[in-house]
């Protein structure tokens, strides 16, 4: 077989680690900020179930909750995931659930850390809480949680791998099958294409924190 | 009448009583200063009259206006509370600046919001702006910070920190100015500028309550002095008489102890 179909063949591949990423962060980003605020709910039945969550999610690997998104539905309710590639979508369910959990947990440090008196500096101007909220705090919190996200992000895309327990044909299961048929190079060559996706994420995160370089806290 | 009126403040956090009945009133274009040592509640005197915290009960007065009344079974909204809040502005020790936004954006991000609410705002918009930004100039160059206008708080040092955090509050034309030690979070020697720009707004006849461990600024810049202690209002006066002639042993143990620093 020629290096241009194996290549070719591994790429394809890489496409689904790379819909797996941008699927799970297009959902979890925005899924984790929710359940952030229902970690810091005032209400303690809110308060208390979203940790008792989290801590379930961040507690257990990964590879369970994707068995248990692909087979529970199936044997407990008899019930189907639909779509023409259950298994891709099965996939994401589990990661947008586990990485929205992680993403909530940076939420949070980030607005946390943010000094009680901005608030109340925005109070004593006059200034609504969403306003506050909006105007002082958020960029402030980005700026503290780009770090980390971008740690998440590069986890993220190595994780996707994990996918091919449930049946995903991603990059390292593409190169699994060469090895079966004694192709054994491909599987350790996937590794440039992860290499090269988390070079680009490392350049394009360190821009973002240059741009927020010119205030601190 | 009196532009400043508190009465019979109390106020508890759990169990401990940290006011337990404070009244004053002050008069306007006068200045009042407050002192007392450690944990006798001058704070939390500050942050009750701000609405940052709020009392168990008592009455407080602005101009006629009642910001504070346990008393009164009437809710206030969130907009009112917003409205009366603006007759009242705090200086923090801590400043509290917006760190994202530069020296002149802080003096005018809480205008220019304000100004949304405005009838005539979307049709003078550009104007409105830009007037509240002139007068955020005027203002800067009168604390002496008109070259510092485009610095971000990060860059500049302590005393010039809290000057921008003095204008953001004169900005918005707030009746009665209160600081909370406004020089205790700078060096030494930066203190002096702090004071000299309060000195300076005295003398506009600008009513202000100033919480201070410098005993002779507060004797030198103020109308009156109230001294807590342990929650309570031991001594108030002319500040001349109260630095220089303290009747309570309470008082006179505390100058003293101040004293020997
Ligand atoms: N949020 C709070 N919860 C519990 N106790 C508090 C709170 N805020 C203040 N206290 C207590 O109230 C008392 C008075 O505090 P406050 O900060 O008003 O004193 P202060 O006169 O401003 O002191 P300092 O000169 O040190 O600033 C202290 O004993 C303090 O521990
Ligand atoms: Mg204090």
């Amino acid at each position: 077989m020629s290096f241009g179909v194996i290549n070719g063949e591994l790429l394809k591949g890489f496409f689904e680690n790379v819909e797996l990423f941008t699927i799970t962060l297009l959902f979890a980003l925005p899924l984790g900020l929710i359940i952030a605020f229902g970690s810091m709910s005032k209400v303690t039945v809110i308060r208390g179930a979203t940790k008792s969550f989290v801590w379930v999610i961040r507690g257990t690997p990964l590879m369970l909750q994707l068995f248990a998104v692909m087979y529970v539905p199936g044997f407990v309710f008899g019930w189907q995931i639909p779509g023409d590639n259950p298994r891709m979508t099965a996939a994401a369910i589990a990661f947008v659930i586990n990485y929205a959990c992680y993403f909530s947990e940076i939420y949070r440090g980030g607005i946390e850390s943010i000094p009680k008196g901005q608030y109340e500096a925005g109070q004593v101007l006059g200034m609504t809480k969403t306003q506050t909220f909006f105007k002082v705090v958020l960029l402030q919190v980005v700026k503290n949680i780009v770090p980390p996200m971008s740690n998440e992000f590069m986890t993220l895309i190595k994780d996707t791998a994990l996918a091919r327990v449930i049946g995903v044909v991603d990059i390292i299961m593409t190169a699994g099958s060469f090895s079966a048929r004694g192709i054994i190079w491909p599987l350790f060559y996937t590794a440039l294409f992860f290499l090269v996706f988390c070079g680009l994420m490392t350049v394009i995160f360190g821009r973002i924190e240059k741009k927020l370089d010119y205030f601190h806290s | 009448m009196a532009i400043l009126e508190v009465k019979n403040i109390n106020k508890s956090f759990g169990k401990t009583e940290v006011l337990k009945g404070v009244s004053f009133s002050l008069e306007e274009g006068q200045v009042l200063s407050i002192i007392g040592s450690s944990g006798s509640g001058k704070t939390t005197l500050l942050r009750c009259i701000n609405f940052l915290e709020t009392a168990d009960s008592g009455k407080i007065t602005v101009d006629g206006d009642v910001l504070f009344d346990s008393d009164s079974t009437e809710k206030m909204t969130a907009k009112q509370k917003r409205d009366k809040q603006l007759s009242i502005g705090l200086v923090f020790q801590q400043f509290n600046l917006f760190p994202q936004y530069d020296v002149l954006g802080n003096v005018t991000l809480a205008p220019k919001l304000r100004a949304k609410e405005r009838p005539d705002f979307k049709k003078n918009k550009a104007e409105i702006y830009k007037e509240i930004e002139e007068k955020a100039m005027k203002l800067l160059a009168q604390m002496g910070l008109a070259d510092k206008v485009h610095n971000y708080p990060c860059q500049l040092s302590g005393g010039q920190q809290q000057r921008v955090s003095i204008a953001r509050a004169m900005a918005l034309e707030p009746k009665i100015l209160f600081f909370d030690e406004p020089t205790s979070a700078l060096d030494p020697e930066l203190t002096g500028e702090i004071l000299k720009v309060i000195r300076e707004l005295a003398e506009t006849n600008m009513t202000m309550v100033i919480v201070t461990h410098e005993m002779n600024f507060a004797k030198e810049v103020s109308d009156y002095i109230v001294f807590m202690d342990q929650g309570v209002i031991a001594e108030e006066g002319k500040a001349e008489d109260i630095i220089l002639n303290p009747q309570t042993e309470r008082l006179k143990a505390f100058l003293n102890k101040v004293n020997d620093k």
